[in-house]
């Protein structure tokens, strides 16, 4: 069998506005090379088998598993993760104040996963009602909170967003 | 590629190689990423037929309007693969290739008599649905072959369809799974209908002895039932969680909501 160490090779790829290379393994997953390449540790490993969710970043846009991408396959793409979701400043977006008011996390482990997924699906779904969030949080699993809060974060982030959209 | 190389894997969406990889248990020494090839992405709509190719996402199926306009039974189908997440990488042929006894589109190629596209070395190929499992996990694809694409026939104009399936949690493996299609006649007689079952055996099953028993028949509840509970009478997987008696009773149990659905739903649909 070859060296797993062996075949490497150069990407590009933007993580939260910022261009970056890299020189990386391909057998590297995108969530590994997020958290150990580029230092974005927001992005958790729960499962590494793609049913817990805690992985979930954006690439172009859509909500998919980190651990299930390859580094590799994210060149040329666009990749949001969770510490790209305040502004620049530190200050929290709708979705992230939400869940701070509503108590949306205990841990945490499980959130930045389920920020991700929700900033996908509430861009694509403006206005939910909570049995459509519940189904789009099937994908992620949370043991601390039995996902009451979760739910309502959504809802009033899904509110908050339609009205700063209005004005 | 395929041909020359040792030990290789093909990578579509990798929603099932690579939590396999990230076991261990498949350790390829090779990894080929089609996710390059668009051409083997897209939805073909034609009069008689839908040409699906094979690196075509599952949240591509989802969400084409003009496929759940001709084929309604893909949405409802599509929303119980997986979660949104592995449907926005999860592929057709993927899933197709990789054959999960609980798969959801090989549950619609084998309700809808779907042909499975093969290309390799000695040129593309088709095979038909019935043709295409060997056996657990295992369809009839050469090792030098990709699946290239599937082809389902349409169903007339307003006919009843319906997918449903039971599983612990939303997006989990199903235990049991039902899909159902019909038409009904000027009379309101069975004129075609097609049952599936997936999550029973290797491969999803037809339940021919109870589609025979509907064809050419006004769809009673009580006839409905009767054909329901010969699913009970077929054998199906057992394992340490779920019993095959427990599958039986489901299955029965949803091919009696599945047909009801089916038939109500031509109702108001109107049919030919």
């Amino acid at each position: 069998m070859a060296d797993p160490g062996q075949s490497h090779r150069t990407i590009r790829l933007t993580v939260n506005g910022k261009g970056c290379e890299a020189d990386v393994e391909d057998r590297f997953s995108l969530a590994d090379f997020l958290r150990q390449k580029l230092d974005l540790t927001g992005t958790h490993l729960g499962c590494e088998h793609g049913v817990c969710g805690a992985c979930t970043v954006l690439v172009d846009g859509e909500a998919i598993r980190g651990c299930l991408m390859l580094a590799v396959q994210a060149d040329g793409r666009n990749v949001q993760t969770v510490e790209g979701l305040a502004a620049d400043d530190g200050s929290l977006n709708e979705l992230q104040q939400a869940f701070m008011n509503c108590h949306g996390l205990q841990c945490g482990f499980c959130t930045p996963g389920i920020l991700m997924t929700m900033t996908a699906f509430l861009k694509d779904h403006p206005a939910p009602s909570e049995e459509d969030i519940r189904v789009a949080l099937s994908g992620n699993i949370c043991r601390c909170t039995g996902y009451e809060t979760i739910v309502q974060a959504a809802l009033d982030a899904a509110r908050a967003l339609r009205g700063a959209a209005s004005s | 590629m395929l041909a020359s190389l040792e030990n290789a894997r093909l990578l579509a969406g990798g929603q099932s190689l690579m939590p396999m990889m990230n076991m261990r248990y498949v350790l390829p020494d090779n990894v080929i990423d089609l996710n390059a090839v668009q051409e083997l992405a897209g939805i073909d709509i034609g009069a008689e037929e839908i040409r699906i190719g094979a690196m075509t996402r599952q949240r591509a199926l989802l969400q084409s309007d003009e496929l759940a306009t001709v084929a309604p039974i893909f949405r409802e189908a599509l929303n119980f693969v997986g979660h949104l997440q592995t449907r926005n990488r999860g592929t057709v042929g993927g899933s197709l290739a990789h054959m999960d006894p609980a798969a959801e589109l090989m549950g619609l190629a084998m309700l809808m008599d779907a042909r499975i596209g093969l290309s390799g070395s000695s040129g593309p190929r088709e095979v038909s649905i019935a043709d295409y499992p060997l056996g657990y996990m295992t369809p009839c694809i050469e090792p030098d072959e990709i699946l290239t694409h599937v082809r389902f026939n349409r169903w007339p104009s307003g006919h009843g369809y319906d997918f449903q399936e039971f599983a612990q949690r939303h997006g989990d493996f199903a235990i049991v799974g039902a899909g159902a299609l019909l038409t009904l006649d000027a009379n309101g007689i069975v004129d075609r209908i097609a049952i599936a079952l997936i999550g029973v055996d290797d491969a999803p099953i037809r339940l021919d002895d109870a589609e025979t028993l509907l064809v050419g028949a006004p769809p009673s509840d009580k006839l409905i039932c009767e054909a329901a509970a010969l699913a009970s009478g077929r054998p199906m997987m057992q394992d340490a969680l779920v019993s095959e008696a427990y599958r039986q009773h489901l299955a029965t149990v949803l091919v009696r909501r599945s047909l009801r659905r089916a038939v109500d739903c031509t109702k108001r649909l109107g049919h030919g």
